[in-house]
């Protein structure tokens, strides 16, 4: 048995599987599964953008101009540097580098927060223009009828994405801990792998956002 | 010797439980408790309907009644009954394997199947809904009352069943026993495999519905209101894309058991094996395809509803494939009529009605004057109580021994087979006849010439819940004797029955080794 690959009687086996390989295995398939149900769920609001846009084009268009481009660029690229923190953390991982594994983890975690906290910005701003989700829609001056419902969907895209980004925090910080207290080596890393694959799914959903909303038109 | 009942006891040890059977017995009996509650509805309803004219409830009473009875029977009952109660008892054992692949995603999918059910039933309570369980738009989102909480607990439900539905997919994948190829799984591992690549495909888009429409109530969003530019049609085609599918979710597990205990009772190789585990996919996939046909008068164009029409023809297919099968399966075998063979014939013969009446709605000019009569509720109920609930019994009666390692009596099983099935024919079939003379669905007043048929109906009701009563006492009355049953009751030669009844915690005393194929009865003719 080669060096850093923890031995059949690993205290991380669990008793219905007979080999670490085969619980890894399951368990990323497990996951794959999962971001399906996520894009699907997703999904039903990307359909429901796609034909209320359509429908109301103008609307939507000139909705989208009250988005700040910059700021959503800013996080495009704040998610895309935090996906490549968390390919470190995994790395490190199955090297068997603890440190490098903590630091990483602890970087795509402040990532994910400075990624919630330029939303913030945004979001407090909306709210000070009245650019609210349904009947709470306030802004005035529209030049085009309609464009309340393009920020309904604004919110609950973003929000329900935000919740996600949350989620994909918390489930860092229980990653992290795990690699502080030293559970992981390089024959178990797969906890480290899975919450990456859903932090990349995270931030791909947000590359779809992105243009959908910030660049339509 | 200490089973999986036995070797720990105690509350906590039942409510903290790993174990995929403890899970199992767990929601075999939340989800019976369930099916009474929707029977007492169901009880309750066709009281009302004795009488063209009001008697023992209002007719808003009443539309809450049809909805709750809807609602509980599907979220509740049929669609975790099979999958999570018997799926989980047995699928490991089918395989061999320890336990589910994620056993405590298991245990969560549980409570988070009653958390739903508490949701729900608070909505109930703080007065109900009179939606329909179908919840369209845009009565739903604009009048008051629960709508906002039921539907929530519908969401948290689907949550449940998308954990069963990886659950039992990783198991098949990476959990079989040494030696078992796809291809010799049990015919329920494949029907169940079907079911949850449905659930985990299908339910998040219910779930975002569902989200959608609690946004349409809360903030008025605007997609589902056409006075804000949104289109409530859109709303149906969420809701079908989901619960079209959902309808397979509820019969596959049906149909997965019908393939076990037609070959044990016929002592038989199963007919056709690849053509019933691919027929469980093909359905799989079709029922993507169909959702238009709930939507022929709804506004859809014609084109599109030609498509879906042709397209809802298809899923005969596979049905049919099925049916033949389990003949052919039959023919010629040395059949013995107990009560698990009872039931698995008395689906065959109430199924196939059930489904050819199907056909008879996918035709789109006859669905245009049948739509939203009682020959639509007296279909769906074919299919989903003759079909699923009747293949649900055929599972009860076949693993009951297994589970809680008790034989019943099999004379009273067969009494009250009888009842049900005299009781459920009347019921039915006489709305099949109310719907094509013109009794439109979720009425609670009618005009009095609809009154001997609805009386007939009524009486079968009652004759059908005197059946299941019996079976509740039989089944009951087993459980207080002594422990009587033997590791292989009935013969079988699937894993579950090389263990003892009710099996042990880690379910097999030596890891099973594949030595014939699950089918292959003694004396055994084909080596693998």
């Amino acid at each position: 048995m080669s060096e850093g690959v923890t031995p059949i009687h690993s205290p991380f086996l669990q008793h219905h599987f007979t080999e670490m390989e085969q619980q890894t295995d399951t368990s990323k398939l497990g996951m794959w599964l999962f971001l399906v149900t996520e894009v699907l769920l997703f999904g039903g609001l990307f359909v429901g953008y796609g034909i209320m846009a359509s429908r109301h084009a103008e609307a939507f268009r000139a909705a989208h101009e009250h988005l700040d481009r910059v700021l959503g660029t800013l996080n495009t690229a704040v998610l895309l540097a935090s996906s490549f923190t968390m390919v470190m953390a995994v790395l490190y991982a199955r090297q068997n580098r603890r440190k490098g594994l903590i630091l990483f983890l602890i970087l795509t975690l402040m990532l994910g927060g400075v990624f919630l906290g330029v939303k913030y910005v945004e979001y407090s701003h909306k709210f000070h223009e009245g650019l609210l989700p349904g009947k709470y829609y306030s802004h005035q001056g529209d030049t085009v009828p309609g464009e309340f419902m393009f920020f309904s969907f604004y919110f609950m895209m973003t929000g329900l994405h935000g919740l996600h980004i949350l989620g994909g925090m918390a489930v860092i910080s229980w990653v992290l801990r795990r690699a502080w207290l030293g559970h992981f080596s390089g024959g178990y890393y797969a906890p480290v792998d899975l919450v990456g694959l859903y932090w990349h799914l995270v931030d791909i959903i947000w590359i779809y956002l992105f243009p959908l909303l910030y660049l339509v038109g | 010797m200490s089973d999986y009942l036995t070797e720990s006891r105690g509350l906590r040890s039942w409510l903290f439980t790993l174990d995929h059977k403890r899970i199992g017995v767990m929601y075999f009996w939340s989800t019976l408790a369930a099916f009474a509650l929707g029977g007492v509805f169901a009880m309750l309803m066709r009281l009302s309907l004795l009488s063209p004219k009001e008697t023992i409830m209002t007719a808003e009473t009443y539309n809450k009644i049809f909805t709750l009875h809807g609602a509980v029977m599907i979220f509740l009952f049929i669609i975790p009954s099979i999958p999570a109660a018997f799926g989980n008892f047995v699928l490991p054992l089918m395989l061999g394997a320890k336990d589910v692949a994620f056993p405590r995603l298991n245990l969560a999918s549980y409570y988070v199947y009653v958390a739903g059910t508490l949701i729900l039933l608070g909505g109930m309570l703080t007065g109900g809904i009179d939606t329909g369980w179908t919840f369209y738009t845009p009565y739903s989102s604009t009048i008051g009352g629960s709508v906002s909480l039921m539907t929530f607990g519908v969401f948290v439900l689907g949550f449940s069943s998308i954990f069963t539905g990886i659950n039992f997919v990783a198991t098949i994948h990476k959990l079989r026993a040494p030696g078992m190829g796809w291809y010799q799984m049990p015919l329920f591992a494949w029907g169940i495999y079907a079911t949850a690549i449905i659930q985990i495909l299908a339910t998040p888009v219910l779930g975002i519905t569902l989200v959608l429409l609690i946004m349409e109530r809360v903030f008025q969003v605007g997609i589902f209101d056409a006075k804000l530019g949104g289109d409530p049609v859109l709303f149906q085609h969420f809701f079908w894309f989901y619960s079209h599918p959902a309808v397979y979710i509820m019969i596959l597990p049906g149909m997965a058991i019908i393939s076990e205990v037609i070959p044990v009772f016929s002592r038989k190789t199963i007919f056709g094996y690849r053509a019933i585990a691919y027929s469980s996919l093909a359905i799989a996939f079709v029922s993507f395809l169909v959702w238009g046909h709930h939507m022929f008068v709804s506004g859809q164009s014609q084109l599109a509803a030609a498509i879906f029409s042709f397209l809802t023809f298809l899923v005969a297919i596979p049905s049919g494939v099925k049916i033949w099968n389990w003949l052919a399966t039959m023919y010629r075998g040395s059949i013995s009529l107990q009560a698990p063979m009872i039931y698995a014939i008395m689906f065959l013969v109430l199924f196939a009605i059930g489904g050819l009446t199907g056909l008879f709605l996918g035709a789109l000019a006859v669905d245009v004057d049948l739509h939203d009569t009682y020959f639509v509720v007296a279909h769906f109920h074919f299919v989903m109580m003759g079909g699923t609930f009747i293949a649900y019994l055929a599972g009860l009666h076949y693993w009951w021994p297994k589970m809680f390692g008790r034989t019943y009596s099999e004379k009273l099983a067969r009494l009250s087979a009888a009842l049900i099935f005299v009781g459920f024919n009347l019921t039915f079939l006489s709305q099949f006849l109310l719907g094509s003379r013109g009794m439109p669905r979720r009425y609670a007043h009618y005009l009095p010439q609809f009154q001997p048929l609805h009386v007939l109906s009524t009486i079968g009701s009652w004759v059908l819940a005197l059946g299941l009563l019996i079976m509740l006492g039989y089944l009951v009355a087993s459980l207080r004797k002594k422990r009587d049953a033997p590791a292989n009751p009935w013969g079988g030669a699937t894993f579950e029955w090389e263990t003892s009844s009710p099996p042990p915690a880690h379910n097999f005393d030596h890891t099973p080794v594949l030595t014939h194929g699950p089918y292959d009865y003694e004396p055994r003719t084909v080596p693998v």
